[in-house]
């Protein structure tokens, strides 16, 4: 509703359009063809890009995965002929502009997120904000998992990070409810992936990667920051270490250190 | 000028994005941290400039880098805000419409007081007053706690006060719909919500831009009407620098040294 009021829009039909979308919009009318590519402007197509744009950068800022469902329902609604030339514009735009790639993790679903094509820093200073120490929580959670081949039960979770004095049943300074941020916060971010473990009762539960950690970090570098915590050679675990440069090979050297930032972010384009 | 994007406008944008807004010594540092990250050309007296660039690239999409002073401290903020035309575009889909209509509520009690503030016991009280839909007082806190994560509002000792990131991308919005409630500063002649004002000819002012105008005067008068200035006259910080944040490999701020640099 907050973009039909939009009036700064290029186009000289805008406010035709606009007057007509609301009419439209409550009852979708079943005698209004799906609007084709030839019969809108170009001015009217560049409008919905901006619109989507804007939409997937706002849902973005909660980190929450976006469903087409939503997309269409919100933002698309009578261009849904024209859908997949919206989207893979506004997929353009957010790379160009935004340095930001709009990934689709559940094909099935139509579920998206957006995850930054720059190359990551080793260390990242640059992000400072109240996210950095739930970001650290969960980089040993996502090093925890890796060592434990992928996958561990999350009472070895639990027990992992009450060794660090961080007690899922004690709420904690800085990150609250634990044990909600762990299995909700993080889990609806796509970041971990919570499961029952299939033939267990009592149900037991596990954690594995989610599909944005596998996006936004790799293998390699989680490794090279257990590596650095306990000041050894990344080599020293070589079940890990070829299991993470076979995942670096496959990626094409996404995940370059900065020591060669062109090299990664053009290993970003190649890939799409 | 060249106006293409590097990928070191990128990474600014990226991480002011995640920030919402931030401090102008923290923005420089970022500005010299990209551009030595990408190699791409740096001059430590051209953030604008290289903001400007991205500021085009980003007029598609009805947002902006905006500069602004914030009114608790009078330095130099960057914030990326949203110029859609309904300004509450980035709320409508963040909030419900009773707690946006709470939010316009608070935003009423905040300009239309003296000081700029609203007590907590004061939009508490509205929230049973809402029309679309009445909302508890348990929900109200967490409305507010949301508001104030979000930037909308911002917070001290129970009271709240709009977010400079919010006045920086509401300011045409209010000035527009507040008219005539709505004081601009005597001394920088942008929008003010938190003010010293004249009790006799009712100007106002805001406090960094009074502390700066009666700096260097024994006894403080109005600017306008000249009648004795009855407030507490603001201590300043010390001004913005032009520079980085600081020496090339210290990173952080502290914020106790008031010490001045040039």
């Amino acid at each position: 509703m907050a973009q039909k009021r939009r009036s700064k829009g290029p186009g000289p039909s805008q406010g035709e359009l606009l007057a007509a979308e609301e009419d439209l919009a409550p009852t979708q009318s079943a005698s209004q063809a799906p609007r084709s590519l030839e019969r809108l402007s170009p001015a009217q197509v560049d409008q919905k890009v901006s619109e989507l744009v804007q939409y997937l950068l706002v849902k973005d800022q909660k980190k929450i995965p976006i469903k087409r469902a939503d997309i269409l329902k919100n933002v698309i609604k009578d261009y849904r002929g024209i859908y997949s030339e919206i989207i893979k514009r506004a997929g353009r735009t957010l790379q160009q502009v935004f340095g930001l790639q709009l990934v689709e993790i559940d094909p099935r679903n139509h579920v998206y997120i957006l995850v930054s094509n720059l190359p990551r820093l080793a260390v990242e200073n640059l992000k400072q904000d109240d996210c950095t120490a739930k970001l650290g929580l969960l980089t040993v959670i996502l090093s925890f998992l890796f060592m434990k081949g992928n996958a561990a039960k999350e009472s070895a979770v639990w027990e992992m990070l009450r060794r660090l004095r961080v007690d899922p049943g004690v709420r904690h300074e800085v990150f609250g409810d634990v044990k909600k941020l762990v299995t909700e916060e993080f889990v609806r971010q796509k970041y971990l992936e919570y499961n029952r473990v299939p033939h267990t009762d009592p149900p037991e539960f596990e954690f594995l990667w989610g599909a944005r950690a596998v996006k936004e970090t790799s293998k390699m570098q989680v490794l090279r920051f257990i590596a650095k915590i306990q000041n050894k050679d990344p080599r020293a675990w070589s079940t890990q270490y070829t299991e993470a440069a076979a995942e670096e090979a496959a990626v094409g050297g996404l995940f370059e250190d900065v020591s060669t930032p062109g090299g990664a972010s053009q290993g970003a384009r190649r890939r799409t | 000028m060249a106006t293409q994007m590097t990928d070191g406008h990128r990474r600014f944008l990226q991480v002011l994005m995640s920030h919402g807004i931030m401090e102008g010594s923290v923005a420089r540092t970022l500005h010299r941290d990209c551009c030595e990250i990408h190699k791409v050309y740096y001059a430590h007296d051209k953030l604008d400039d290289f903001i400007n660039v991205v500021n085009i690239h980003l007029q598609p999409f009805f947002m902006q880098i905006r500069k602004g002073m914030s009114e608790d401290d009078g330095r130099t903020y960057y914030a990326l805000v949203n110029l859609a035309e309904t300004e509450i575009t980035k709320m409508a889909s963040d909030y419900t419409e009773n707690e946006l209509e709470l939010f316009r509520k608070t935003m009423d009690v905040i300009i239309i007081s003296e000081s700029g503030f609203a007590s907590s016991t004061d939009i508490l009280n509205l929230a049973d007053q809402l029309k679309t839909k009445k909302m508890k007082k348990k929900e109200a806190e967490q409305v507010l706690q949301n508001l104030v994560q979000d930037k909308w509002l911002s917070e001290r000792d129970g009271e709240y006060t709009l977010h400079t990131r919010c006045i920086m991308e509401m300011e045409q919005y209010i000035l527009s719909n507040y008219q005539d409630l709505v004081r601009k500063c005597n001394i920088c002649h942008s929008l003010a919500i938190q003010s010293q004002v004249c009790e006799t000819c009712g100007i106002g002012m805001h406090l960094p831009c009074a502390g700066k105008y009666f700096k260097a005067q024994m006894e403080p008068h109005c600017p306008h009407c000249n009648e004795f200035w009855p407030h507490e006259i603001p201590e300043i910080n010390r001004p913005d620098s032009e520079l980085p944040s600081s020496a090339p490999r210290e990173r952080r701020r502290t914020p106790s040294s008031g010490t001045r640099r040039h």
